[in-house]
């Protein structure tokens, strides 16, 4: 089945990218893709929330908002769609994720295109 | 009001395993008995603020949870079977509810029968024996609440509807029976290797797993491998503190300050492995055991005698096969005839097996580093670091990693 891990950081997370700190944080990340290799079918690291501009419209007005959706303390940083055999193997590769220390990670089971 | 909910709570704490037993090996049901006792929790914090905590709280939670099966039998709330046997359990004046017997070593056997899946014994142990609650139980097992939920709504219906038997097995059962249990008391304290093991999610239930050991130790003290295990954990458990340091950094063993090892536990742990040892029967868990035991020597003699934890290993192997005592084997004889030797027991293991399995490659890499093969081991520790859980773990191979490119430079 394919899973979507979305990777929820925190701001000393993302300060630490490019901080004295970034081998450190990039090398482990590194590893968790590797570790996973094919099981991984798409996703992307994520700009800082900083970076973010959300878009709604309502009542055929635009509304344009800078920064993030939500305003919480853990944002998101990235996401990958894996596959894997059930829920209990995508929550383990989810607790390996170097997020899942410091922040949060979700995970959402794919919805297939059949039940569209 | 907030010390009658404690006194609820000591009781819970002290009394649910003997006083769920108890009910479930009567009813022979045990998500019944389980529901009687929550119900008759559920009245003493109703009760006890008002009218006080009675004297002998556990026979007031055994009467009320009674009454309240009774109150079932009538209205015909519970299977027909188990009516004679619930009325007797009401009239039988030998006993008493202040002084009802301690069937927890059934309790025991039944959540790890080979009729209950794998996977589900050990947190169905820890919720019926200790009383853990469900979602506690998820987590530890990072499984979803509400599949954990499910589980053990399903293995104990398993339980009710397969008839299986409260008892404690015959002799001739016993020895693959007893293997069960020991083996769901283990799953609940972590691999074993000290890497991971007892460091990652599992550590959190490392208390309740001693406990059950404890449970089991006390209700069979004659049985070697039940000494065994809890001498295998208490051994674990004395290094604890020593794991991490004073910045809460991963240590590994070799590099651990033996100051910080528990010499009581230590001591505690020798005690029960060698009184295990005079029974005549080796098996697993001692062996196990005899591997840590081995390694706290080190506290009073300062060297580890790799030699003979690699005999105990490869005697382990003989036993039980594991990939846990494989990794272990082949770290052990590096130590003691070099790195390549241990090398070419990695290597000689099942490529599939080890693919996913960290301490594979976290050993691997240090040992293709000792080896001087750093282009080797690079990819090695990349690979560890991204199989471990334990962020602490992760950056101390990072560590290992950045002093390789060092040298290499």
């Amino acid at each position: 089945m394919k899973y979507a891990l979305c990777f929820y950081e925190t701001a000393d997370n993302f300060a630490a990218r490019t901080s004295g700190n970034a081998p450190e944080y990039w090398s482990a990340w590194k590893a968790y893709a590797g570790a996973l290799g094919d099981r991984i079918t798409g996703g992307s690291a994520l700009q800082s929330p900083a970076t973010a501009t959300t878009v709604a419209v309502r009542g055929g007005k635009r509304q344009v908002q800078d920064g993030p959706y939500a305003d919480t303390k853990e944002q998101l940083g990235g996401f990958m769609l894996i596959e894997a055999a059930n829920l209990d193997e995508a929550l383990e590769w989810a607790a390996k994720c170097p997020a899942a220390a410091t922040g949060r990670v979700e995970v959402r089971p794919a919805l297939s295109t059949q039940s569209m | 009001m907030s010390d009658t909910h404690e006194a609820v709570v000591a009781a819970a704490r002290r009394s649910y395993g003997r006083l769920v037993a108890y009910l479930a090996s009567r009813m022979q049901d045990l998500a019944g008995a389980e529901d009687a006792l929550a119900d008759a929790f559920e009245r003493a914090l109703l009760t006890w603020p008002r009218d006080g905590v009675p004297d002998n709280p556990d026979a007031w939670l055994l009467t009320t949870a009674r009454r309240r099966l009774l109150d079932d039998v009538r209205h015909a709330r519970v299977r027909r079977e188990a009516e004679p046997l619930l009325i007797l359990m009401m009239d039988n004046p030998a006993e008493p509810a202040d002084a009802f017997p301690d069937e927890r070593l059934k309790l025991l056997f039944v959540c790890a029968h080979p009729a209950i899946d794998v996977g589900v014994r050990t947190p169905l142990m820890l919720q019926a024996v200790l009383g853990l609650d469900a979602a506690t139980i998820a987590s530890a097992f990072l499984v979803a609440p509400v599949s954990m939920g499910q589980r053990l709504v399903r293995a104990k219906t398993k339980i009710r509807a397969a008839g299986i038997a409260f008892e404690v097995p015959g002799e001739g059962d016993l020895p693959a029976r007893l293997e069960t249990v020991l083996d769901a008391i283990y799953a609940a304290y972590g691999t074993g290797w000290d890497a991971s093991g007892a460091n990652g999610r599992h550590a959190s239930l490392a208390r309740e797993a001693v406990d059950l050991a404890r449970v089991l130790v006390a209700l069979m003290p004659d049985q070697p491998e039940a000494l065994g295990l809890l001498s295998l954990m208490l051994y674990c458990e004395s290094r604890r503190e020593a794991r991490r340091d004073e910045a809460n950094r991963y240590v590994p063993l070799a590099k651990q300050d033996v100051s910080r090892w528990s010499r009581t536990l230590i001591g505690e742990a020798g005690q029960l492995l060698q009184h295990a040892g005079t029974m005549g029967h080796i098996g697993r868990y001692q062996l196990e055991a005899a591997i840590q035991s081995v390694h706290a020597q080190r506290a009073l003699t300062g060297t580890t005698h790799w030699d003979i934890i690699a005999r105990f290993y490869g005697e382990l192997l003989r036993l039980a096969p594991t990939i846990g005592a494989q990794v272990g084997e082949a770290a052990a004889v590096a130590e003691w005839r070099g790195a390549q030797a241990g090398l070419d027991r990695l290597d000689a293991m099942d490529a599939d097996e080890v693919q996913r399995y960290q301490p594979w490659w976290a050993v691997r890499a240090h040992l293709l580093a000792a080896t001087g093969r750093v282009a080797e081991a690079r990819p090695a520790y990349e690979r560890a670091m991204g199989l471990a859980e334990d962020a602490e773990v992760r950056s101390f191979l990072a560590g290992r990693l950045a002093a390789l490119d060092d040298t290499s430079a």
